[in-house]
């Protein structure tokens, strides 16, 4: 088992704490077979992959695949990127990847060379956390690997995305903010973070629409991960439909409850 | 946020994805800090391969960078250490902490803090 990154700098007051559906992830990317498909899609030589992930919250998703890029992509030269919509996301992401990192570091130098202090491994490197709605401010074609746990409960509405103007004026400040505006800031910024309105499936719908655009059209990948009550099926159907090659796998689920995968990670791609 | 990030951006209007001068976005009031990275010189190599090289030089005269070839480098130019070097000083040891990114096609400009951009739209133009 590889640990789980740090997070114990995060405040979890308006950002998703992880759970299950985070811990999915992990397991889901560093399986002996999702990590042999990722490894012989990605082999060196070759250019530097761009991980991207959206909506990446604590960033122990992200600073996970970045610490382990190495078991995972078989290459220690990944350029990791993130957006997500609170600004202090983008924050704490930096901070807990920049600590991943770290960490990993020190403990392949323990179990490779038990003597002397021989230099650090290098490692593969974050770029930068981009406060963003999902895949906005990306370049088209650009993104390898794009990584994705949607805000998935199905809800009656979902919230409306911060304006440039809200995230300024909310965010930052939180000490002259009345205690019920405190609340009502953070009760929303929570709700970016789970709330899918219809089938908990309206933003994970918009996702899916830029993956054409904004995956690199030879090797792109995504990984999104859907619930039960998302329809995982119909969405995989959906992706098949988009003409292209385009294919869509389940390549990690978190068990079965009465006959349903509560959870599952869909990887869509090309070949 | 390092500068090798501006090759992957561009202006979050969706107007302006298509077109040519929304990329790449150009700086304006920057402060930049170092920040030390390993240097490896095949993440260097891997990274030039990926790089759209015109937006890079663009953004090197933008900031006055010295040393940063006008052509891609290709062949025996790879093998040599200082320009390799001098380009992870640039892509991966630069950071910005504050200034714009500013769209060269609708000129909306993005603020970045703290070393962290923010590319939210105004609610009038989500």
């Amino acid at each position: 088992m590889l640990p789980t990154p740090d997070t114990s700098h995060v405040s979890f007051d308006t950002i998703y704490e992880p759970s299950e559906d985070s811990y999915l992830f992990l397991d889901a990317l560093s399986s002996a077979s999702e990590s042999a498909w990722l490894k012989s899609r990605f082999a060196a030589p070759s250019a530097s992959p761009l991980l991207l992930e959206v909506g990446c919250g604590s960033g122990v998703v992200l600073g996970f695949v970045t610490a382990n890029s190495e078991l995972i992509f078989g290459r220690r030269d990944v350029l990791a990127l993130a957006t997500d919509v609170n600004r202090d996301a983008c924050v704490a992401t930096q901070k807990t990847i920049q600590k991943a990192v770290v960490e990993r570091q020190v403990e392949s130098q323990d179990i490779e060379s038990p003597e002397g202090t021989p230099a650090k491994k290098p490692t593969s490197v974050a770029l930068s956390a981009v406060t963003g709605n999902l895949t906005s401010p990306l370049r088209p074609g650009t993104i390898d690997i794009l990584l994705f746990n949607p805000p998935y409960v199905p809800t009656e509405e979902s919230p409306e995305i911060p304006s440039s103007s809200t995230s300024t004026s909310t965010q930052g400040d939180s000490a002259n903010l009345s205690r019920t505006a405190k609340f009502e800031r953070d009760s929303y910024y929570l709700s970016l973070t789970y709330a899918g309105g219809r089938d908990g499936m309206e933003t994970t719908d918009k996702l899916l629409d830029a993956i054409p655009e904004v995956l690199d059209p030879n090797r792109g990948v995504a990984y999104v991960l859907l619930c039960a009550q998302n329809r995982p099926e119909e969405v995989k159907g959906r992706i098949r439909e988009w003409g292209g090659g385009w294919k869509a796998e389940t390549v990690g689920n978190s068990g079965v409850q009465a006959g349903w995968e509560k959870l599952v990670i869909v990887r869509i791609w090309r070949d | 946020m390092k500068l090798l990030t501006v090759n992957f951006l561009t202006c979050a209007i969706k107007a302006c994805k298509g077109s040519p001068a929304a990329f790449p976005l150009h700086f304006r009031d920057v402060e930049l800090e170092l920040q030390d990275v390993d240097f490896q010189p095949e993440f260097i190599r891997n990274i030039i391969t990926r790089v759209d090289w015109e937006g890079l030089n663009k953004m090197a005269n933008e900031l006055n960078f010295p040393n940063i070839p006008e052509m891609k480098p290709e062949g025996e130019a790879l093998e040599n250490d200082q320009l390799l070097k001098d380009l992870h000083r640039f892509l991966l040891e630069t950071q910005v902490a504050e200034g714009k990114l500013i769209c060269g096609n609708c000129g909306h400009e993005y603020m970045i803090k703290e070393g962290i951009a923010n590319f939210l739209l105004p609610s009038h133009l989500v």
